[in-house]
């Protein structure tokens, strides 16, 4: 108790006399809130990308492509294929016994970002209409689906905000063929709002291809036996050379090298940055212990011990290290979160547009970076503070 | 004089030297950074405003009929066409590992007189139909040798018997001296005589074409004439200048520059406090030093600039030993990551503004304490008033 209280009495004498030291406090605290807000930044990038694949698609659902195709664009799917995989026992059937299955054609269109003029891979996807069904998470908030054998799409909604002249009503041309927006679709902010949606035979004709890139269809029983009874029908088949995937899992693998790239970013920067932090830390521990020396030799002139006094440095330099990882954290969420945006994804070559997501568990880690840089930048002081013969510390003052 | 400033900036050590720390951090952050964005936008440095890039319309994906060459040939100032086409590679299992393009050998390397191929390498490529040759860091990364057997795979076109697996022979090496182009031979050429003969679908197509023009200033006209060429037919074209193209598949990825940018003033926002309080402190506790100068008979210029003088150096010695450290540390980055990543490379700019930045900051940070110096009273400075 004796400590504890001895801890308490040098750490609030401490906090006391930080309005005489605002300068340096102040870089202590900004910048490690440079440190945590860049960090918090920019993995609330690679958050908001991954998020947007992993609730992209559904367990009980399977995407088809051609075996050694790893994404859609690469991939191939004849007609004659693609109604084979339609008849095939394992596919679930609508209430009026269609199998819930849809053969799509996804092809790229140049659209240029809002205000400016570069052309953008923006995806466009011809679908069958199961797809509806299929995709039941699948919503229009805003005019109506496009109708069969007509030249009408539904766009995205992150799609609607990113590129120009995707609002309902306007019109789009692409190869020989002018195109109406019927309807602005959400789909649980998937990577699906990213697209341009319209039936696939008049995408086929209107884009003269006369094969599918997949096959996506709902599963009749969705565990794992159910999925090996398909890929069974399927290798059984001579006809068939394709590749069932589980929609998650085929989603997950398009978020791992750009995911992982933003990542490696955000950490580099942030750890360069931190041990930068970490000096401006250790410079204002020092001078913090510097100005106080004759208190402290004083204290431990009347009997405080050495624990308390490394103790009560330590908890300054983490007090104000968590100050500068509150406010970075608060300043990433501010600035950042919910912003969108659209890149490239190198697996699909394909724009996808997603938003920044500042979580819970990316704040807490911004704050334990703090934390650690606090630590890091307080412990040398604090046994230097410690150490020093009473009577030097006394006398050189 | 030097000797002074030199003196003052390390009359307290630890001080001095966690600062100059803290500058050194924030300048190979800058270094590496720069880097990033250079690399991003290299495609366009490393341009010719004397070809132009001849794709699709309505998307790059889109293919082309070989026949269209011959028609670009005939349009007036265009003194030489090349085609490539995207193998979309698969080597050990991992999609676009690097990238392919099937060409004819001879037309492609003629448009591109940057890159270097040995002369000998160079005819084996012409007359390998199965030939190909690889960009350095590419062989480099995978340890291939000249004349082995190259299987890669394709995920897009499948041979006439089924097989997506394909093989080449190594028959030369790709290189370029100057390291923003060298990002461009990260790649491997195949022939697309036989390529195109034994694929199974998708014959007499091509992805892409390269026109060399006589006069970059009719690179506009050149261009709208191709496109004129083929307006209304099955496949319209889109035609730009390289560099413009360039441009803006950087702009697909975003604003790269814009991140960097932000991430930088943070950087440096926080060092312009820390050596700001630095120096604040340092000035601070040798008011009566400098007073004494003063008394001695340095004038009250000579003073305010001894104090600037200190600003000036130690961010200039943090900023110089911070570029140094990120120009050395590239190489190694640059052989971990060969033909994944472009080479990185701090470049003439980046110095530049490396030191403008520096005088900045030693003005922002020095100018007030060694006006407030300056204009020192002798008598109040020894007498302890501040």
């Amino acid at each position: 108790m004796a400590t504890l209280n001895q801890i308490a009495q040098i750490t609030l004498l401490n906090l006391r006399s930080i309005p005489s030291r605002l300068g340096t406090s102040l870089v202590v605290v900004v910048g490690i809130a440079g440190v945590v807000g860049v960090l918090v930044s920019v993995l609330a990038m690679s958050e908001g990308f991954r998020h947007t694949l992993a609730s992209t698609g559904r367990p009980g659902r399977v995407i088809m492509l051609r075996a050694g195709s790893d994404s859609e664009l690469s991939s191939g799917v004849a007609r004659d294929q693609a109604t084979l995989l339609g008849t095939m026992p394992g596919i679930a059937r609508d209430a009026a016994g269609r199998p819930l299955v849809s053969a799509e054609l996804n092809v790229m269109v140049d659209l240029p970002r809002k205000g400016e003029h570069d052309a953008n891979n923006v995806p466009f996807r011809g679908v069958q209409p199961a797809a509806f069904a299929i995709r039941d998470e699948l919503t229009v908030i805003d005019g109506r689906p496009f109708r069969r054998g007509v030249r009408e799409v539904i766009v995205g909604r992150k799609a609607s905000r990113q590129f120009e002249g995707l609002e309902v009503g306007s019109r789009i041309a692409f190869r020989d063929s002018e195109w109406t927006v019927v309807g602005i679709f959400t789909s649980g902010g998937d990577v699906h709002e990213s697209e341009i949606w319209a039936d696939a035979e008049v995408a086929m004709s209107a884009f003269r291809r006369s094969g599918f890139q997949s096959v996506t269809a709902t599963l009749a029983d969705g565990s794992e036996a159910g999925l090996a009874a398909v890929k069974q029908t399927i290798a059984r088949d001579r006809r068939l050379s394709i590749n069932v995937l589980r929609e998650p899992e085929y989603y997950a693998r398009q978020a791992k090298v750009l995911g992982t790239l933003i990542d490696v970013l955000g950490y580099s920067v942030a750890v360069f940055m931190a041990i930068g932090a970490t000096f401006g830390a250790l410079n204002c521990m020092y001078s913090a212990i510097a100005s106080r020396q004759v208190e402290i030799a004083t204290l431990r002139a009347i009997g405080f011990g050495g624990a308390p006094v490394v103790a009560s440095v330590m908890l300054e330099a983490l007090l104000l290290a968590l100050a500068g990882g509150a406010v970075g954290g608060a300043l990433a969420w501010l600035y950042c979160d919910g912003a969108s945006l659209s890149t490239l994804n190198f697996s699909t070559f394909s724009q996808v547009a997603f938003e920044f997501r500042v979580t819970r568990a990316l704040l807490a880690r911004g704050l334990v970076w703090a934390l650690v840089i606090g630590a890091a930048g307080g412990a040398l002081p604090a046994i230097r503070a410690a150490r020093l013969p009473v009577t030097v510390a006394l006398r050189t003052a | 004089m030097i000797h002074l400033v030199w003196a003052q900036l390390f009359r307290k050590k630890t001080r001095t030297v966690l600062t100059l720390l803290s500058v050194i951090i924030a300048f190979l952050l800058f270094g590496l950074l720069q880097a990033v964005q250079v690399a991003f936008e290299s495609g366009a440095d490393a341009a010719d405003a004397r070809r132009l890039l001849t794709t699709a319309r309505y998307s790059i994906i889109e293919p082309l009929p070989m026949a269209h060459a011959r028609v670009i040939e005939r349009v007036p100032g265009v003194v030489g066409v090349a085609s490539a086409d995207w193998f979309g590679a698969k080597y050990q299992n991992e999609s676009n590992a690097f990238a392919v393009f099937a060409v004819d050998p001879a037309r492609y390397l003629d448009m591109y007189p940057e890159f270097r191929v040995p002369a000998a390498q160079r005819e084996a490529f012409e007359a390998t139909r199965t030939g190909a040759i690889a960009g350095r860091r590419l062989v480099e990364r995978y340890g291939w040798t000249v004349g082995q057997k190259l299987p890669i795979a394709s995920e897009i076109h499948a041979k006439t018997d089924g097989s997506l697996n394909w093989e080449f022979d190594l028959v030369g090496v790709l290189d370029a001296e100057d390291p923003a182009v060298q990002a461009n031979t990260d790649m491997v050429l195949i022939n697309v005589a036989y390529f195109d003969e034994a694929r199974q679908s998708g014959r007499g197509k091509t992805g892409w074409y390269i026109v060399r023009i006589a006069d970059s200033s009719q690179s506009r006209a050149i261009s709208a004439e191709i496109d004129r060429m083929f307006a209304n037919s099955p496949d319209e074209t889109k035609t730009q200048p390289e560099k413009e193209f360039a441009i803006g598949f950087a702009r697909q990825i975003g604003d790269i520059g814009a991140l960097v940018t932000r991430i930088l003033i943070a950087v440096f926002f926080t060092i312009l406090l820390l050596t700001g309080n630095t120096m604040a402190q340092a000035i601070r506790e040798r008011i009566p030093e400098l007073a004494v100068l003063k008394t001695v008979g340095f004038s009250d210029r000579v003073v305010t600039l001894l104090v600037l003088g200190e600003a000036l150096l130690l961010l200039a010695l943090g900023a110089a030993l911070g570029m140094l450290t990120a120009v050395s540390v590239l190489p190694a980055l640059n052989g971990k990551t060969g033909g994944r990543f472009p080479p990185l490379f701090v470049d003439a700019e980046t110095w530049l503004l490396a030191a403008l930045i520096t005088l900045a900051l030693a003005l922002v940070v020095g100018l007030p304490p060694a006006i407030r110096v300056g204009r020192l009273r002798i008598v109040d400075a020894l007498a302890g008033h501040r």
